[in-house]
């Protein structure tokens, strides 16, 4: 889980969930709280796609 | 006047024996073996191969201390004035052996080295920073046409001639020399922007570095089984920091028991000193998301998640640092059984 993905790409990881901001990626304090917990909600259901899903390469999900 | 130059060379090309002779113990000999006399003779008027050392490579590697031991001893009796090694080819252990050597030369004696590999040899990484490597084919094959790039640039480094990674073909050194220019850096930077949007070729003055690859894990196929581990380098830790792990060019890692806890909030905090630390420190789990981890858990969504919670710095931490970090971690999540893995990054 990563926001500047280029790096993450870079060193090779091969599952990569974009988020938010470098000072929050699972999170983002600009949104309500109930807002804000379902975006939490959706990156976190996206690792899980991520960890179950073949990849080759450095991937984005 | 002519000057003096040293080749080291492994049992094979020392003309001991192969494989089986890999074992064998440094030694020193007054003549000019198997490499060294293609290279003495390619280098001309201008230097001369005043003996050669020769040492196994499983014996070098196994036994650095005693090795380098001997090959201080060679160097303070005959005295080079530069010091040639290989070319190693792609053979790994022969390559970290010339490595071994210009690193212990160039961190104890005023004597450049020349040497030569293949660019994927693991020797390189090591040898690139204390010797002049020219690159070399795969196999001995590219013997002869390795030999003369290394006399050439050798030649111009007994002259005392100024030379460059690329006029002279050797694998940059990673060192920042100073050096008078004409335009201030903002101005050279600015023309380097005008001729990317204007298409036109440009040169870069810090290339980055290249990146491994890495071989994709299976997927997990059930993860409702799975334990599932969170790692971050977003510098969250204990409050009061208990480790003190470094806020920048962290030197450590941290694992700390999450088993008991739903989230982070309330007892962790960052002390990452690379970003605003407002956000992480209201709710740390924005940086490491164990309270959408335990709910996953207790919808039985996934297995478990892992008992520790394992974290750093990553600004400013050197690739190295971070390399190792990766490998201690990674073996024990492994050993653990550890299914899965989510990195968080800031």
């Amino acid at each position: 889980m990563a926001t500047i993905t280029t790096i993450s790409q870079s060193v090779g990881a091969n599952r990569i969930v974009p988020t938010v901001a470098i000072p929050y990626p699972v999170g983002n304090p600009g949104l309500e709280a109930e807002k804000e917990d379902r975006l939490r909600t959706d990156l976190v259901d996206r690792v899980m796609k991520a960890l179950t899903t073949k990849v080759e390469e450095p991937t984005l999900f | 006047m002519s000057k003096n130059i040293l080749y080291y060379v492994n049992q094979f090309f020392g003309q001991i024996g192969g494989e089986d002779k890999a074992d064998i113990e440094p030694l020193y000999k007054e003549e000019k073996i198997g490499p060294a006399m293609a290279f003495d003779q390619t280098i001309g008027d201008e230097g001369e191969v005043i003996g050669t050392l020769i040492c196994g490579d499983n014996y070098f590697n196994e036994h650095l201390e005693e090795t380098l031991k001997f090959i201080k001893e060679t160097l303070d009796r005959v005295k080079p004035d530069i010091i040639v090694a290989g070319p190693a080819f792609n053979a790994g252990r022969y390559g970290m052996a010339c490595a071994n050597l210009a690193k212990f030369v160039e961190e104890n004696y005023d004597i450049p080295v020349v040497t030569s590999m293949f660019e994927e040899n693991p020797g390189l990484e090591i040898a690139k920073k204390a010797a002049y490597v020219i690159p070399a084919g795969h196999s001995a094959a590219s013997m002869r046409k390795t030999i003369k790039p290394m006399s050439e640039l050798v030649k111009k480094i007994l002259n005392g001639e100024e030379i460059k990674p690329k006029t002279d073909g050797y694998f940059a050194q990673g060192k920042r020399l100073t050096v008078l220019v004409e335009k201030r850096g903002s101005l050279r930077a600015i023309d380097m922007l005008m001729k990317r949007l204007n298409d036109e070729e440009f040169e870069t003055e810090l290339p980055m570095p290249v990146f491994d690859k890495v071989e994709p894990a299976e997927p997990i196929k059930d993860i409702s089984k799975a334990t599932i581990a969170l790692v971050t380098s977003g510098g969250i830790v204990p409050e009061g920091n208990p480790d003190r792990i470094q806020s920048a060019s962290a030197q450590k890692w941290g694992k700390y028991d999450i088993s008991s806890i739903d989230e982070l909030k309330g007892e962790y905090c960052t002390i990452h000193g690379g970003y605003d630390p407002v956000y992480a420190n209201e709710f740390p789990d924005r940086v490491a998301p164990l309270d959408k981890l335990k709910e996953l858990e207790k919808e039985n969504k996934i297995g478990k998640v892992y008992d520790y919670f394992y974290t750093t710095t990553g600004t400013g931490t050197s690739v190295g640092n971070a390399m190792k970090f990766g490998k201690e971690i990674g073996k024990e999540l492994k050993e653990a059984g550890v299914d899965g893995v989510i990195l968080t990054s800031t």
